[in-house]
């Protein structure tokens, strides 16, 4: 096994250009799509519930909700968004629990491009990151340049990661070359024009909900991976199936053999839908029984989330306190 | 053959008398958030007739496995309380009203179940049995006519001195917390549920620990009644287990001590003062008595407002 390198490193370009030849040209782009084994639909649901079964109790159910905490992207999504509520959901995400200061503060917050500068400012020196969804979210469907534009435009108010939709038209009519140039050029969008040379990470949702199959969600994983995707990203938490747990172990296996086949390390963003701390600590079982500890880490697993946090929290003061608690007792957002 | 034998004794008996044919157990279960689940923790406990009966000596005889609900059962009810209480106190006091009616009508046509299953549980005969069910249906009317009432008694106009309306309008206080008593398994009962729901309060029922069939079998009733669910959330087991998480719960708003005994009372009352939970204290009372409105005006919260009386 090749050793490991994080997808957003400069080594991992090389070892993606060692893939060049499945990427060439369309047809072999989608002999290498199909060429991927099947997905047994059946034992990947079993294997998602049996997962789902494991008892998470006192201490380790205590790391996992602080664990699960710092995962979080607290995201606001909304037409309705204005600069305050961004700004009451950074204060948010640096102190989630006011009345226990040692909660840890959430990975990131993910906004719409233009609250970027606002989530910026609001963040400042608290080391959580900023998202910005970007690419015509959450449908796609703007022409590339607009796209490009998009992501730069967030990249230059300051965001350090970059959501992006794939164009599931095209990944469904089977042009995928069409998804993989579209993701590299994303990609090269991110780089930071500071000439520092850095980039936001870039994380591609591939909105699984309309991709109808399971060998679809694994080929379309594999497609941003080899175009250069620092995180893979279920869904845009906008259309009726978000993520399940049977889909993100699709996700998850394939950044396992991903790695072992080119070392280059992706992260994994399961989002929309997951609401409850028995929903993630589940996620985070997956995870550690798929990946193993290297991504149990805010850096390799994020949960796109926003009534997640205060169940979270809720259960956290259960824990700390031996009382139930209730929705009075978390911020309304 | 042996299977052909069977078959036919199964055929004789049938045809000839059939009282003998193999009855039907029921599978009792706790009622939360307009379900009927079984209890999470996947325990039971047995119900026997009352011991105290004449005959008893002591041991009643077997009638059900109920339920023995855990604290996650209780902290299920309050989240499932907790959802229903906006729709139920938003809900006209005239809808309310006419629910509680609903309930009324529901129990008179399951008189017979219910008599049989109060007589059990409390060890009377056939017609005192019948009287305890009258006087819970009636019970249910009664305090169904106090729904658009109660404003008018805990409710006023207060003179001020400025040119205001001042007004006091009683609110329902939020999610109830009910020990139903020990000693009344359905008149008992159906007298905490009425007063605390009517005014729109949603609620976690203990149910008797002793008898809670009656409360089980009630929740059948409550679920064809056009209740929504999650107003009335019925739990059975040990009293003690589930009263300690819903005093100490956050987000129970009071709680209804009816069911406890005094040393199980003085330690929940000190954990519901934790977030300030209304408490109603446990007293001895004649559930066949005219109730009064204590119970109706204990869950309440007054709200005031002031209103400029203009020119």
């Amino acid at each position: 096994m090749p050793t490991t390198v994080p997808a957003y490193g400069k080594e991992a370009a090389e070892r993606l250009a060692s893939m060049a030849d499945v990427t060439a040209d369309d047809g072999a782009l989608r002999r290498f799509l199909h060429g991927l084994p099947g997905v047994d639909a059946v034992g990947l649901q079993a294997r998602a519930a049996t997962l789902g079964t494991r008892s998470i109790k006192t201490t380790a159910k205590a790391y996992a909700i602080d664990l699960a905490i710092s995962m979080i992207d607290l995201t606001t999504l909304e037409g309705a968004d204005t600069p305050g509520k961004v700004r009451a959901l950074c204060a948010k995400g640096i102190n989630p629990d006011p009345t226990d200061r040692t909660a840890p503060k959430v990975a990131a917050i993910c906004v719409y491009g233009d609250m970027v500068a606002t989530a910026k400012e609001a963040l400042t020196g608290s080391g959580i990151q900023v998202a910005a969804v970007a690419t015509a979210f959450p449908s796609g469907r703007a022409s590339l340049p607009v796209k490009l534009a998009d992501t730069r435009d967030a990249v230059a108010a300051g965001a350090d990661e970059i959501d992006m939709v794939i164009d599931r038209g095209a990944f469904l009519s089977g042009r995928y070359l069409d998804v993989f140039e579209e993701i590299r050029q994303v990609k090269e969008a991110c780089v930071r024009e500071d000439g520092s040379g850095t980039a936001a990470h870039l994380k591609v949702i591939f909105e699984t909900g309309e991709l109808q199959t399971y060998d679809n969600v694994r080929r379309a994983s594999w497609l941003a991976m080899l175009a250069g995707a620092d995180f893979i990203k279920t869904s845009t938490g906008k259309v009726a199936v978000n993520a399940t747990p049977p889909v993100t172990l699709v996700l998850l296996e394939a950044v396992r053999d991903f790695r072992a086949a080119t070392g280059v390390q992706v992260g994994v963003k399961p989002a929309g839908g997951i609401r409850t701390t028995k929903d993630a600590i589940k996620y985070l079982v997956m995870v550690n029984e798929t990946l193993g500890d290297e991504w149990l880490s805010p850096e390799w697993f994020r949960f796109g989330a926003s009534s997640l946090l205060n169940d979270l929290l809720m259960q956290r003061q259960k824990l700390s306190t031996g009382r139930y608690s209730g929705p009075d007792y978390v911020t309304v957002d | 053959m042996a299977a052909r034998a069977a078959c036919t004794a199964w055929r004789h008996t049938s045809m000839s008398d059939r009282n003998d044919r193999l009855s039907v157990l029921k599978t009792y279960k706790l009622f939360v958030g307009g379900k009927f689940p079984r209890s999470e923790s996947g325990r039971v406990y047995e119900v026997t007739t009352a011991t105290s009966a004449a005959g008893a000596a002591g041991k009643g005889t077997w009638l059900a496995n109920a339920p023995l609900a855990s604290r996650k059962d209780a902290r299920d009810a309050v989240v499932a309380a907790r959802k229903a209480f906006g729709g139920w106190s938003g809900a006209t006091a005239y809808n309310r009203g006419q629910i509680l009616y609903r309930v009324a009508e529901m129990l008179e046509g399951r008189r017979d179940q219910f008599a049989r299953e109060v007589g059990d549980a409390e060890g009377l005969g056939k017609s005192k049995a019948a009287a305890v069910v009258d006087a819970a249906i009636d019970r249910w009317v009664w305090y169904a006519g106090w729904s658009d009432k109660t404003a008018q008694i805990a409710g006023s106009a207060n003179p001020v001195a400025g040119p205001y309306f001042n007004l006091s309008a009683p609110e329902p206080t939020g999610v109830v917390a009910l020990l139903a008593p020990q000693d009344s398994s359905f008149l008992g009962l159906v007298s905490v549920i009425a007063p605390a729901i009517v005014t729109g309060n949603t609620t976690v029922v203990a149910a008797a620990e002793g008898a809670p069939l009656p409360a089980l079998s009630l929740a059948e009733v409550l679920a064809t009644s056009d209740l929504p669910g999650g107003v009335v959330n019925v739990l059975s087991g040990r009293t003690a287990e589930i009263a300690a998480p819903l005093a100490a719960h956050q987000d129970v708003n009071a709680i209804d001590l009816a069911g406890a005994d005094a040393e199980l009372a003085t330690e929940l009352e000190k954990a519901a003062a934790d977030n300030l939970k209304r408490v109603l204290r446990p007293q001895p009372v004649d559930w066949a008595a005219d109730p009064g409105t204590a119970r109706l005006l204990a869950f309440l919260e007054t709200k005031t407002v002031w209103h400029p009386m203009g020119v």
